[in-house]
């Protein structure tokens, strides 16, 4: 474990140097764009801003600050929300998670019978539904599915909030509920195929596993072959994807987020690397990144409590 | 009992919020960054503070300059402004404003000349983090008469001299401690940031109540607001970037109305004014945004002035206008917008004449080649490249229809998209695109086109490619006359300059003018009184004047 810690600290490491480079390589600087959009800006504005920012240092000089900085615990100040970086972060970084981890949690509250319920006959009515269901999920764009979500519901019916995370002078925990009904069901209808299909394979593959067929010639039910034995083993797959996502629940979903101006993680790095706010970016990039990592190494756990099986020499 | 409690729950829980009459809820694309109104000039931030924070000067619906918080505007005329003769003979100006005797910070706090003069202390501090300092640099002292009276020593006498939008007040007894402790750290601890509800910071109709990063700004009335009544008890400034979601939210009750300032692009809002005019007050108004060609003039195919006139003569731009915007893009003769009291209106226009484009490319030695493209007598065919915004729907569509047009004469143009930072960031500042960049200024009303057409403004590695004449126009009359128009301060006499400048920009074509593009305001049938302006000072300027009817 403390092998796996070290290893994720010089990825992330790595990760900032490549991050850093690559935005210091992108073209134009903030000061840049403001000059490009305000003739007021003199040259010389210009040059005393850039000396200000210190946007006239090289950006590897930029990245040794920021590091030197980060190893005392400080993430610096966010030049587009003029705040410090974790004051930017932290509302956002709330709202993704919750956003991510109620579709996360829908998604495979669904996905999860769908598959068994497929997995059941190969082929038969239910798995070919179930198969249709899936391919559509996977094929439909996100950002279609949530605009009609809002023509339906939100439009047309006047049922649910069109966007937003809450009411004006509301905020009640039943108000941001009907916010989040519909890019929670965007983000999880979304999701719901890839993971149907996973849990329906794995189904399948542990039927014809030798346990099984011990188990039917020990006389077990169905139902409890189907549940205690095969549902175990074929949650590894899904093990998987719960700690693939587990970055995304911190980085958020960048166009659910902006269909439904959700003010989440996704937008707020897309915004600081689109403006070169250089702090809040690599923060951001690296926060994902970290979750990344993390979720990786939880799933490495959870693998094991699985199945004690594996990590054994 | 679920059975019983579950139909009532999901009622309440589906119930859409319903707007008292006395409330608004605006839509708008971008959510400001910070809200001090002098560090960092983004037109979310003017937006919202527009609300709660006014000018001393600002121009209104009709493009005239007028006093928002101060008494009268000084003139020459009037005696309030006086010209002076500085060290070296120079001329420059003292211009003497009385601040409105009603105006007060939303803390009851009134607004003096202490005010202004610390607001012009940050302002030219080099650390403050004031992004356009140059009016600040130019007021050399401020002299304090008594508490609300105060004269603004200049060192340039301009046309504009009493023209002081860009001196935003910030509140002494706020920001001063603030400011004074630590300059360069003051863009990172201003109030308006750390501290952005507290009502002292706000001097106008309306004052920030709430602030919820990334969605929405709620403003409620200041209660020390001496001028006409608002009447709305809220307002809601939400952000909402995505086009379609902020038609959705207008749809469904979300928002009432969405600014046109930010919000909707004309040829969207037609299209949203076709399905849902019945419901909606859709409003155009021209704005002096102008959307142009920047020509690169060190091209040894655009450096030939008929070049330059045959492809402005082979561009049919009313049809453009007329089949892509309904006619509510104003084709534009040169940068300077009608609306605008210095635009020439007798000067001769381009207009479409494919005919006679063809004769000028011909004596340009370009004659009609394979394919109905040009060559010229190397066989080199007439291609050019025009490079845009990605993802700017109006801009893409325009230069689609250009393509074609410009075949019809035997001009071959190559498309190039970039997302706006490479663009801005690089390729026109750096003047690197080959041929011609689409895209837009926006400026203010008699803006003098200095960063754009005098020489010294042509970007290059010597000046760290500032200045804006991105074409590398250079041209000594046109600096002559931006030198001389900039300083006259003769209303008559400036006007001939102006039609000098618009005459000679017609006849050396440093860019092809093309449209002045239309704000589209979308709003609910019983808002009354809000009049879109067209130009920098947004419409909240003048809130206290909306109503629900």
């Amino acid at each position: 474990m403390t092998g796996r810690l070290i290893q994720s600290v010089l990825v992330l490491l790595v990760m900032s140097f490549v991050v850093y480079g690559l935005m210091g390589l992108m073209p134009g600087d903030p000061i840049d764009l403001m000059i490009a959009g305000d003739p007021r800006l003199t040259p010389e504005d210009a040059v005393r801003l850039k000396v200000l920012y210190g946007l006239d240092r090289p950006w590897t000089e930029r990245w040794l600050r920021w590091l030197g900085q980060v190893l005392q615990g400080e993430l610096g100040y966010s030049r587009l929300y003029a705040r410090p970086v974790l004051d930017a972060m932290a509302p956002a970084l709330g709202n993704s998670a919750l956003l991510m981890l109620s579709a996360m949690a829908l998604s495979l509250s669904l996905a999860i019978p769908l598959g068994i319920l497929a997995s059941l006959r190969p082929g038969g009515l239910v798995d070919r539904l179930v198969n249709l269901a899936a391919f559509a999920s996977v094929s439909v764009p996100v950002f279609w599915l949530g605009l009609m979500l809002i023509v339906v519901f939100a439009v047309s019916l006047g049922w649910l909030p069109a966007g937003g995370v809450e009411s004006v002078g509301d905020g009640g925990p039943t108000d941001r509920l009907r916010h989040m009904v519909l890019p929670v069901s965007a983000l999880a209808l979304a999701g719901i195929g890839q993971a149907t299909r996973h849990m329906r394979a794995a189904m399948i593959g542990e039927a014809g596993a030798d346990y099984i067929r011990t188990a039917r010639a020990k006389g077990c039910g169905p139902a409890r072959i189907v549940l205690r034995h095969q549902l175990r083993n074929a949650l590894l797959p899904i093990t998987t994807i719960i700690a693939l996502e587990f970055g995304g629940l911190f980085s958020g979903a960048l166009i659910t987020e902006t269909v439904f101006a959700w003010p989440g993680m996704g937008r707020l790095i897309y915004e600081a690397v689109m403006g070169n706010d250089f702090n809040l970016a690599l923060s951001g990039l690296l926060l994902a990144t970290a979750m990344t990592l993390a979720g990786s190494i939880l799933a490495d756990m959870a693998y094991q409590r699985l199945d004690p099986r594996i990590g054994k020499p | 009992m679920f059975k019983r409690l579950a139909p009532a729950l999901l009622s309440v829980m589906l119930a859409a919020p319903a707007w008292a009459r006395d409330e608004l809820a605006i839509g708008i694309t971008q959510f400001p960054a910070t809200l001090n109104p002098s560090i960092e000039s983004m037109l979310a931030k003017t937006y919202v503070l527009a609300f709660a924070h006014r000018p001393i000067t600002a121009y209104d619906a009709s493009w005239q300059l007028t006093c928002l918080l101060c008494e009268t505007l000084p003139t020459i005329e009037n005696g309030l402004a006086k010209v002076e003769t500085l060290a070296g003979g120079k001329r420059g100006i003292a211009a003497t404003y009385t601040l409105r005797a009603d105006a007060r910070w939303a803390d009851g706090k009134p607004v003096t000349s202490d005010d202004v003069v610390f607001s012009w202390e940050v302002g030219r501090h080099p650390q403050s983090g004031v992004a356009a300092a140059e009016l600040f640099r130019r007021i050399t002292r401020v002299e304090v008469k008594d508490a609300r009276t105060f004269t603004l020593h200049v060192d340039k006498l301009t046309f504009d001299y009493n023209a002081i939008n860009d001196l935003r007040l910030l509140p002494a007894h706020i920001e001063g401690p603030r400011f004074k402790s630590a300059p360069a750290e003051y863009r990172n601890r201003t109030a308006y940031d750390q501290d952005s509800t507290n009502p002292g910071l706000y001097n106008g109709p309306y004052r920030i109540t709430s602030v919820v990063q990334g969605s929405h700004v709620v403003l409620e009335p200041n209660a020390h607001w001496g001028g006409a009544k608002p009447a709305f008890r809220r307002i809601v400034v939400k952000a909402i970037e995505n086009t379609a979601s902020l038609e959705a939210n207008l749809l469904s009750g979300g928002i009432d109305m969405i600014a046109g300032e930010l919000g909707l692009p004309l040829e969207q809002s037609l299209a949203f004014e076709k399905r849902h005019g019945a419901r909606f007050a859709v409003i155009t108004k021209p704005s002096l945004t102008y959307e142009h060609l920047d020509i690169n003039l060190g091209s040894p195919i655009l450096a030939v002035p008929e070049i330059r006139r045959a492809l402005l003569l082979g561009l049919d731009r009313e049809t453009i206008s007329r089949q892509l915007f309904e006619g509510r893009q104003i084709v534009a003769e040169s940068l300077v917008p009608p609306l605008d009291w210095v635009f020439a209106a007798d000067l001769p226009k381009a207009t479409f004449d494919p005919a006679r484009a063809a004769v000028l490319l011909d004596q340009a030695g370009w004659k009609p080649g394979p394919g109905g493209i040009r060559v010229n007598a190397k066989g080199e065919r007439l291609s050019l490249e025009l490079v845009t915004t990605a993802g700017n729907r109006s801009r893409e569509l325009v230069a689609q229809v250009m393509q074609s047009q410009w075949k019809k004469i035997g001009v071959e143009l190559r498309l190039k998209t970039e997302p706006p930072r490479v663009l801005f960031g690089d390729t026109v500042t750096r003047r690197k695109f080959p041929h011609m960049a689409l895209f837009a200024w926006y400026s203010a009303p008699e803006s003098v086109p200095r960063s754009m057409l005098h020489s010294s403004m042509i970007p290059n590695g010597a000046n760290n490619w500032s200045g804006q004449n991105y074409t590398g126009y250079a041209s000594p009359a046109m600096d002559r006359l931006i030198d001389a128009v900039e300083v006259e301060p003769d209303k008559d006499k400036r006007r001939l300059l102006w039609r000098e400048i618009q005459a000679l920009y017609a006849a050396d074509l440093p860019a092809l003018p093309l449209f002045f593009r239309s704000d589209s305001f979308i709003l609910p049938k019983g808002l009354k009184g809000l009049e879109p302006t067209g130009h920098q000072d947004p419409s909240p300027y003048w809130v206290e004047n909306w109503r629900w009817e």
